[in-house]
């Protein structure tokens, strides 16, 4: 029988198999934005932020220019390239320790000075390369190396619901947040996406996306749990949508 | 020629800055430098140029390892505990290799201090500062006309060895004014091109980085870091050698205070105290060759800081073949005079 590729790989995405466990979406991810950069015709101008997680080594994936940014610093580093190198397109891409508690300055105020660029924000709950600890995204009674009994809200508050947050922010032109755990939501996931960039193209203001995402190693579950638990526990929490679109007829 | 100026330090530095074509400048206020953000903000945006006011020393000195990233001159300032916060994009930038420019205007320590001169950070700038096997190139400019000149040397030397500098002056140096000569200085930055981001085009995607897990990868990284802080010591050590020649004691002194116990020698001169000033310009790579051969040429050695002793321990280091260092150390508080320096130096003179 004959192979016929139905479904091609982007090209800006190497050809190497990713470091990610299994049933991560780290990978998904990066397909997104990688297909986004194609369909959109902004790869050789493109920048990226690398930031400190599981995503560390994006540079290892995604074949375009790339810098490493200190923990949670990776807005201000994209602050810097942007201003400094205004034509270019920059875009960050953290997980939820380095966005959400070490950098939340940096991305609150990357947001509200409005700066153009896109941020990629990966929400799995928990601290995932150091072996899962707690994270500000971890779900109240979620399990973790340094929540043993459970989140707790009395002891550690509540999970941040960043998407929620950027958008109150008036520098942001896009912000949503979405999950890959269907075809469905996938499809909605990549338009998200490719609009977090158009704003950045348009020059309407500052960009965001939250990606739900599994992490089913330090969950301890199956690929397909993890999978599950997205729909059943993280959505109810952290409801998908657009919270803030200044793109074309939404102006 | 471009007319003569009378400018603080602060704006010294600044026009250095300028001459050197900086093109981004990201700060955050703070005390005794502020003068260095707020002129920025008014003339960089009137030359094309971008300057931010971040949201604290922790981003902006982020800023300027993304903006010296994409190959572009960029600098930032601060003071003594602005400069314990941007430690982390320092090393970061000195791993990464990426020519930042970092001016510390240096005030009382340790914590919160005061915002009195001082020359506390000595071994913050010299020994890296940041965490990990890494150094600085240091300059610490005496006087206005040198924070000028060595702020435009600072960018210069930057891109040669793509490694952070620092400009280490202090509220002395930030706060006085004196006329200076500008310059227009000839900027090559061709070879920029050869590593910095801006977009792959044409050409395999780049990465800036600082992570190296694979085996012996961080090994070798840290051997060609050395190597360039070796090639720094033999080629960008500065110094100001002053009445040495004849002299029986050998002060060493940097910055302000060098400055300041300059006029101190040379009034002990008048008085016929056979004394000279021996004045780092570059503290990394420290002025050890000469201070070696000052001191088997048979000298005695005085080390003069605003602080309780940091500096003094390079020179004993130095020297310590042939002789060893006396030390008196300013207290922060206050602005040192010639006057307080000339007992503690006919003291060791005359011991």
């Amino acid at each position: 029988m004959k192979e016929k590729i139905v479904f091609p790989k982007p090209k800006v995405l190497a050809d190497s198999p990713m470091h990610y466990c299994p049933g991560c979406q780290h990978g998904t991810a990066h397909k997104l934005v990688a297909q986004t950069l194609e369909e959109l015709n902004l790869v050789e101008k493109s920048i990226c932020i690398g930031s400190i997680g599981c995503s560390v080594f994006i540079y290892n994936y995604l074949l375009v220019d790339t810098v490493e940014a200190p923990h949670g610093r990776a807005p201000a580093v994209a602050t810097g390239v942007k201003r400094a190198k205004p034509d270019k397109i920059v875009f960050t891409y953290q997980g939820d320790g380095d966005l959400a508690s070490i950098g939340l300055a940096e991305i609150v105020h990357c947001a509200n000075r409005g700066e153009l660029v896109t941020v990629i924000f990966v929400n799995n709950t928990v601290y995932g390369m150091t072996g899962g600890q707690m994270a500000p995204t971890t779900m109240v009674g979620q399990k973790t190396t340094t929540c043993p009994g459970g989140r707790c809200r009395e002891r550690e508050g509540e999970p941040l619901k960043m998407a929620e947050m950027i958008a109150s922010l008036g520098g942001t032109a896009y912000a949503a947040r979405v999950a890959v755990n269907n075809i469905k939501n996938l499809k909605k996931a990549q338009k998200a996406i490719a609009n977090a960039f158009k704003v950045q193209v348009d020059k309407l203001g500052f960009g965001f996306v939250e990606i739900l995402a599994t992490c089913p190693t330090n969950w301890k579950m199956t690929p397909l749990q993890a999978n599950k638990r997205i729909e059943q526990e993280m959505i109810p929490y952290f409801p998908l949508g657009e919270f803030k679109n200044c793109l074309g007829e939404n102006q | 020629m471009t007319k003569r100026m009378f400018v603080k330090g602060n704006e010294a530095v600044c026009w250095g800055a300028l001459a050197a074509q900086c093109k981004c400048y990201f700060g955050y206020p703070i005390t005794p430098q502020n003068d260095i953000p707020e002129f920025m903000s008014k003339e960089l945006p009137k030359r094309g140029g971008v300057f931010v006011q971040a949201e604290s020393e922790i981003a902006a000195a982020n800023m300027l390892l993304g903006a010296v990233a994409s190959g572009v001159r960029a600098m930032t300032s601060s003071s003594s505990p602005g400069i314990s916060l941007k430690q982390e994009a320092i090393s970061y930038m000195a791993g990464s290799e990426l020519p930042g420019v970092i001016v510390n205007m240096n005030r009382g320590g340790p914590g919160l201090g005061d915002i009195g001169p001082s020359q506390g950070d000595y071994f913050q700038a010299t020994k890296g500062g940041g965490h990990g096997d890494y150094r600085l190139l240091v300059l610490a400019p005496g006087t206005v006309q040198e924070a000028y000149d060595l702020t435009i040397e600072a960018f210069n030397l930057a891109f040669k060895y793509r490694n952070p500098v620092m400009i280490l002056g202090d509220a002395i140096l930030g706060q006085m004014k004196e006329p200076i000569t500008p310059k227009d200085p000839v900027i090559d930055d061709s070879e920029v091109h050869n590593w910095c981001l801006d977009g792959a085009q044409n050409r395999p995607s780049r990465i800036i980085k600082s992570l190296y897990l694979e085996d012996g990868a961080l090994a070798a990284h840290n051997l060609k870091l050395a190597k360039k802080y070796e090639q720094m010591a033999q080629e960008e050590v500065r110094f100001e050698e002053f009445l040495t020649n004849d002299a029986e004691l050998i002060v060493v002194a940097y910055g302000s205070i060098g400055r300041i116990v300059k006029t101190t020698i040379r009034k002990l001169r008048q008085a016929g105290h056979k004394v000279g000033l021996l004045r780092p310009i570059s503290l990394f790579p420290f002025p050890k060759e000469i201070l070696l051969s000052l001191a088997k040429a048979g000298k005695k050695f005085l080390t003069i800081e605003h602080n309780l002793g940091q500096m003094v321990e390079d020179v004993q280091l130095a020297i310590c073949k042939f002789a060893t260092t006396d030390f008196y150390g300013h207290l922060p508080g206050n602005l040192p005079t010639p006057n307080d320096f000339e007992q503690p130096i006919l003291n060791s003179l005359e011991k």
